[in-house]
């Protein structure tokens, strides 16, 4: 308060003190609504079982996952010292499942991060400016919707060459211009609207502005749609790895695995399978969390 | 440029009075001449493309409001009250126009900056409910100002649990709450507390009651006079509600438009309006006395495009007074009775104008600002 304490015609004002109720933020009701959701937090369950495996794979793992052998080659599941049977090279499925979801999780997640950080801000500060800049950043995005992802994602770890870093870097690229568009339509939105007009009539800077009334009102938004993209890369991810173009053998990934497997077929089909019962499990998980997660931050304002 | 009504207003006994008289009388807020056209971009390439026209929004407004007072703007919707306001707080940029802030020009080169402009004017806009942030509370929202111009979190926080409860809003309780936990009422004094946080001198209200039921709006009425009373503000009232304006301010301005079609003392012009527009709004208000129905409206059709607004006088087209002279020039604004102070844009009121209805003898002319000229 410049000077007003100098100004004389400002009356003193004492406050009453009340106790104060119990008031939770934002994030706290979102928690608590989550938590009063059974799918979500059936489907938090097995995502924390299966990143925790993962993270913690040397441990947990009952066997080497790059451990051969050929005597051992596609048992089927149940059989004694290999709970899920094991692979074409007689490597132990259930260790390569567990070591294989670190990969195939990181190239979920991480990518979404990415593209999340990148995508967002751009886009928040396009909806934000609006006008010609937002004209020019938005139809360059619009050129990457021109290609469908898949195709896209391929096209892209072709050009930079196989490998996980390539593989990882064309996943974020994939997923960055669908999430520019969301956060740049949510922003348009919220830039029109009086509060944000008040908060640039109280002298508020453009950067203050965007952190305290933009993000506030756009990240909700832009969360849960990131949060529904980790199952799809995931999925794409294991595609690429599938045609070659992300992980090399011997790396366990499970879609790596499932393109090894698919050769044993009609050997041992519940063996070819497992793999992408693991991706399933693990993007429908993603999925409903996302779908959870959605309803609890939608509060009525 | 001192053409300011309000200068005018008391020419001798300012000079004879204490020094702080002087600074009473002087316009704390005064507009020249602002005009602000909104391009219509079209074809396909949207902002980069050829205008396809402009909106006349606000057209050449001027005025002046002195310390402590109030300034009611009416006319109907569309006529370039909001833009009005949003320009006097510089929201949007005016394209010709100065608006002088205690005789200090806001963006000019000798004058204050916009952000010293936002520091002494505030505005309380007319959606209670769309200008709170729904992710915020009370004592947020109003704090946030504060701190995005550098005060201390703890400092802006204090702050606005004062101010809170300076407009009736107890802080024990609604500090924390979020916009959908309040009243339409209680909303609005959120927003009032959220401009008065910044220790303002002006106050520029756009239809800050018009979206309240009438209880409640009489309720924020009576806090919006007890706060000017209290800190001694300059309120701008835009309104469409003529009771509300006439209760309120001091003078009225009339705009349609785009443009000033009158402006004087409340009493002056609600009882003698010199303007046919002004006549018929006056007409419009409706009456509790039963023998005084309306049974025609005093006002026909629609309000004429401000793309393409009509040549000469702009109201002419509604006008029951229109005559040939009214579309080939433009009307100034000239004084309405025996006070200069009460002005009117018709070609009626001004003499050798043409019109038939103009007097004849010698008069006074004064300048749009309010000036006469000789």
């Amino acid at each position: 308060m410049n000077g007003s304490a100098a100004n004389s015609s400002q009356p003193q004002i004492e406050i009453i003190r009340r106790p104060v109720r119990i008031q939770l933020t934002y994030w706290q009701s979102v928690r608590r609504r989550l938590r009063r959701d059974p799918i979500s937090m059936v489907c938090a369950g097995i995502l924390v079982l299966i990143i925790a495996a993962a993270i913690f794979a040397p441990w947990v793992a009952p066997a080497d996952p790059y451990k051969t052998s050929m005597l051992r080659r596609l048992q089927p599941i149940g059989t004694s010292g290999h709970l899920l049977g094991t692979d074409e090279l007689g490597r132990d499925m259930l260790s390569r499942l567990i070591y294989g979801g670190r990969v195939s999780l990181l190239m979920g997640i991480l990518p979404i991060t990415i593209a999340t950080l990148v995508g967002s801000s751009v886009g928040i500060v396009a909806g934000f400016l609006g006008g010609k800049t937002n004209m020019v950043i938005m139809r360059i995005i619009d050129v990457f919707f021109a290609f469908p992802s898949v195709l896209l994602a391929v096209g892209l770890a072709g050009a930079l060459g196989a490998g996980p870093v390539n593989c990882l870097i064309s996943l974020a690229l994939v997923f960055t211009p669908p999430i520019t568009r969301v956060a740049e339509s949510a922003t348009t939105q919220i830039r029109n609207q009086d509060f944000v007009e008040a908060a640039r009539a109280t002298g508020a800077s453009a950067p203050s502005i965007i952190i305290g009334h933009v993000m506030t009102n756009v990240s909700s938004l832009i969360l849960t749609y990131a949060s529904g993209l980790i199952s799809v890369a995931i999925v794409l991810s294991s595609g690429l790895s599938f045609l070659g173009l992300g992980i090399a053998p011997p790396t366990a990934d499970w879609g790596l695995m499932l393109n090894t497997l698919r050769q044993s077929i009609f050997i041992a089909p519940v063996n070819a399978v497992l793999p992408g019962v693991m991706i399933l499990i693990t993007s429908v998980c993603f999925n409903l969390l996302s779908d959870g997660l959605r309803t609890a931050m939608d509060v009525k304002p | 440029m001192n053409l300011a009504p309000a200068t005018t207003e008391r020419p001798a006994h300012s000079f004879t009075g204490p020094s702080n008289r002087v600074e009473e009388d002087r316009p704390v807020l005064s507009v020249h001449e602002l005009k602000k056209y909104f391009r219509l971009s079209g074809g396909p390439f949207g902002a980069f493309g050829a205008a396809r026209g402009y909106v006349q929004a606000v057209d050449g407004v001027s005025f002046s409001v002195a310390k402590g007072k109030t300034l009611g703007v009416v006319g109907e919707s569309g006529c370039g009250k909001s833009t009005t306001a949003r320009l006097l707080i510089r929201l949007i940029k005016p394209d010709e126009g100065r608006i002088l802030l205690d005789g200090h020009d806001v963006g000019g080169p000798k004058g204050i900056s916009v952000r010293e402009l936002r520091h002494q004017v505030q505005m309380v806009f007319q959606d209670s409910y769309a200008s709170l942030n729904p992710r915020h509370t009370a004592s947020e929202e109003v704090s946030f100002g504060l701190s995005a111009q550098g005060v201390a979190r703890s400092e802006a926080r204090k702050r606005a649990q004062e101010v809170l409860d300076f407009v009736g809003l107890e802080p024990g309780v609604f500090a924390d709450r979020y916009p959908h936990e309040l009243s339409g009422g209680q909303r609005q004094r959120v927003n009032i507390a959220r401009a008065l946080a910044i220790n303002p001198r002006v106050l520029i209200l756009d239809e800050a009651v018009s979206s309240l039921d009438k209880s409640v709006e009489a309720q924020v009425l009576n806090l919006l006079i007890d706060i000017k009373n209290r800190l001694g503000l300059t309120f701008v009232f835009i309104s469409h509600d003529l009771n509300v304006v006439q209760f309120v301010s001091d003078r009225v301005l009339v705009m349609y438009l785009g443009k000033v079609v009158e402006i004087g003392p409340v009493e002056q012009v609600y009882q003698s309006a010199g303007h046919p527009y002004t006549r018929a709004l006056i007409a419009s208000r409706l009456s509790m006395d039963p023998r005084r129905r309306i049974s025609a409206p005093p006002l026909v059709g629609d309000l004429p495009s401000p793309i393409n607004p009509p040549s000469g006088c702009r109201f002419r087209t509604r006008c029951p007074i229109a005559e040939p002279v009214c579309g080939e020039k433009e009307p100034l604004l000239v004084a309405v009775g025996n006070g200069p102070f009460h002005v009117a844009a018709c070609h009626a009121l001004a003499p050798r104008s043409g019109h038939s209805l103009a007097q004849q003898p010698v008069g006074r002319t004064v300048s749009p600002s309010g000036a006469r000229v000789p």
